[in-house]
């Protein structure tokens, strides 16, 4: 589904992808890790198409096509998918008009039919659920004023209408307490197939209990210095991140 | 250069004094004190401080005449009836009431809806006109005074409800360059309650000189929704200037939405004269091409417990300028007195730009004010977040730019006009792009 090869990739002066190798088949759930500053944001950034990040070498594909050559609304038309760090609020916007302008948008690429409002509200009551959102938040503007647990709900709730084959989770954990993390879970859980593929993007191992990858990469100064399994995770929640830059170090030398 | 601008042009006078043979003897006084104020005055230049950032001189150098009318048909007023056909319709064709294509018939016992020229004798055309709207330090006020003859008159009595809203409906255009002194006037009697739509079209590319007066007056516990929509040429020149005048607990909301013209400017000066006056004022303005759209609002506060809210928007594109100048006044007696204002501004190109100066004055010390002044282009991130979402890169610039003009035209209560202008504000933007 997706092939990342020597991606390498800077901001402005700064160099921050070195090298990234990644292959991700369908169905697969793979988590990055990686201590601050390692490069897990720029790699969602890349690979949604973000404005500001230049690739300097390397390739991405994406079910065979070229993902570094695609617009960031082509990429999403395509199937991917990525659920923001940060997300951001749009006054006037209201989340149901949003969703279904980007719904259609993407079925009108798709060659589908557009969905009419009753066939929309259908399918967003469904998905409303899966995230346990009420139905005010959806009349609200997009982001505007939610808590920041009610944001990550709101991405994850995107994601569920959007249904993409590759959806890219930015640190959704980071922020949210016990309870909201149980719901975002048990919204990408339930997302889970044979034919869709997730980059869960985490610091902690904590949000890695509830959705279970079938591989964990550490990402260290922008490459991927370490591959496993879910015990990977486990290992670096107790031991931290340290043995791993030192093995990198050594490496290196 | 200043010769143009500080006297009465020929053409003019002329009009003048054709103009002034017609009506009751108190207004022929009134008219003759106005001109020679306006030539007294001059037309402002940029040397005037109210005027710093919009120049008349394009507007002094064309030549205008009062145009001939009764040419208009029914089809070409049905595309401008913009809140729909359940209105007492008003229909001015350059200016002047055609009667034909008009209708308010079955108005509601108690409410006065008509031509001005045929109510200058209503004891409360005499007891207002003029009196609100005052010329001495406005040339542009004195201008169309000096020519007071056509409007709407609207009177509603003491606890009347007007059960439909009243399209004023402003049609300009002919071979010649069209000028219209369009005067209106409102009185809402106590407890009474009415909803105005002042709109104004072109009926062609040809340029135009509107130069509106509208008095607007509120006994207490009245309520008034005033809807101005301008949707005039590029070529047209419109400087309106309108005065409110309310007293205690009546509500106004008053609307400025503004399509474009060559040079707009309006002049809207809100007096609140009682206690637990709410008035509300907001505009929108979407500017493109090298439109010129300067709105300069004043709201008075007089008398204590009394509540402000001002909202204007703008976009501007192309080589389009905007001016907003907010004034709030808050007198000595205005104590407990809630005065907010915000001015908001996205440029959508390089060479738009505008000039944004809010201006409070407090004199009272328990009072609650706010106001800010913002202008910049559409967030980059919003913009982003949307395409990753498979909205197209103009799709996502357009829905952003409509969310933002839409917040003001929300504030609008009549559903249709409402809707109406979301349609032609998104059109209008969809063609910017």
């Amino acid at each position: 589904m997706l092939s990342i090869k020597s991606l390498s990739a800077r901001v402005e002066d700064k160099q921050i992808l070195n090298g990234i190798n990644l292959k991700i088949n369908k169905g697969e759930v793979h988590a990055i890790m990686g201590p601050n500053g390692s490069g897990k944001s720029t790699l969602a950034s890349v690979l949604a198409g973000r404005e500001n990040y230049e690739v300097t070498d390397g390739t991405v594909q994406f079910n065979g096509e070229d993902l570094l050559d695609m617009s960031p609304e082509d990429r999403a038309r395509k199937g991917l998918f990525l659920a923001f760090q940060y997300p951001v609020e749009i006054p006037g916007v209201t989340n149901a008009n949003f969703l279904k302008t980007a719904l259609n948008e993407i079925r009108k690429s798709k060659g589908l039919a557009t969905l009419d409002s009753k066939d929309f509200l259908v399918l967003m009551k469904e998905k409303m659920k899966l995230v346990e959102m009420d139905k005010a938040m959806t009349q609200r503007s997009v982001n505007e004023g939610f808590s920041g647990g009610e944001k990550k709900r709101n991405e994850v709730f995107q994601m569920a209408m959007l249904e993409p084959t590759l959806s890219v989770l930015d640190e959704t954990d980071s922020g949210l307490d016990i309870d909201a993390l149980r719901i975002v879970a048990h919204g990408v859980n339930s997302l889970r197939s044979s034919e869709r593929s997730f980059i869960v993007i985490t610091h902690y191992q904590r949000l890695l209990d509830y959705i279970v990858p079938d591989f964990v990469h550490v990402l260290y100064k922008g490459k991927i210095v370490k591959s496993g399994t879910k015990e990977l995770a486990l290992e670096l929640e107790e031991k931290g991140y340290d043995w791993i830059k030192e093995e990198a170090e050594a490496a290196n030398v | 250069m200043n010769t143009t601008l500080s006297t009465m042009p020929e053409y003019l006078t002329r009009y003048f004094e054709n103009n002034n043979l017609i009506g009751p003897v108190y207004l022929k006084e009134i008219r003759k004190k106005a001109i020679g104020r306006f030539e007294e005055l001059g037309l402002p230049t940029t040397k005037h401080e109210e005027w710093k950032y919009t120049n008349l001189l394009p507007l002094s150098k064309s030549e205008f005449h009062p145009a001939l009318y009764n040419t208009l048909d029914k089809h070409e007023v049905s595309k401008d009836m913009i809140a729909g056909k359940d209105v007492f319709l008003l229909v001015f064709e350059n200016g002047k009431l055609n009667s034909e294509l008009s209708s308010y018939e079955n108005l509601p016992k108690g409410v006065t809806v008509g031509d001005l020229s045929e109510n200058l004798e209503h004891p409360a055309v005499i007891a207002n006109l003029t009196k609100h709207a005052s010329f001495e330090n406005e040339a542009l006020v004195a201008l169309n005074t000096a020519h007071i003859l056509d409007g709407a008159f609207i009177y509603v009595e003491a606890n009347v409800e007007c059960s439909k809203p009243i399209h004023l409906l402003y049609i300009t255009g002919g071979e010649e360059n069209v000028l219209v002194f369009p005067r209106n006037i409102l009185v809402a009697e106590k407890n009474s309650s009415v909803n105005i739509i002042e709109s104004y079209h072109s009926r062609n590319e040809q340029s135009a000189f509107v130069n509106s007066v509208s008095e607007i007056v509120l006994d207490q516990h009245a309520k008034v929704e005033w809807t101005k929509v301008q949707m005039e040429n590029q070529n047209t020149f419109h400087i309106d200037y309108t005065e409110t005048k309310q007293h205690n607990d009546s509500i106004i909301d008053i609307h400025t939405i503004t399509f474009g013209g060559k040079l707009i400017r309006n002049n809207l000066h809100m007096v609140l004269k009682g206690q637990r006056i709410n008035s509300n004022l907001n505009g929108l303005y979407v500017g493109g091409g090298d439109s010129h759209i300067d709105n300069h609002t004043l709201v008075d506060h007089a008398m204590p417990n009394c509540l402000s809210n001002e909202l204007y928007k703008g976009v501007l594109d192309g080589k389009s300028k905007g001016v907003f100048n907010g004034k709030i006044f808050v007198r000595k007696d205005a104590q407990k007195t809630n005065a907010y204002q915000s001015n908001k501004n996205i440029l959508m190109s390089d060479d738009a730009s505008v000039n944004t100066k809010p201006q409070l004055e407090i004199f009272a010390d328990d009072v609650k004010c706010s106001h800010g002044a913002t202008t910049g282009q559409i967030d980059a991130e919003a913009i982003f977040y949307l395409r990753s979402r498979g909205i197209g890169l103009e799709a996502a610039r357009t829905f952003l730019t409509i969310a933002f003009a839409e917040d003001v035209l929300n504030r609008i209560s009549n559903d249709i006009l409402r809707d109406e202008l979301k349609f032609r504000i998104g059109n209008k933007l969809n063609h910017i792009y």
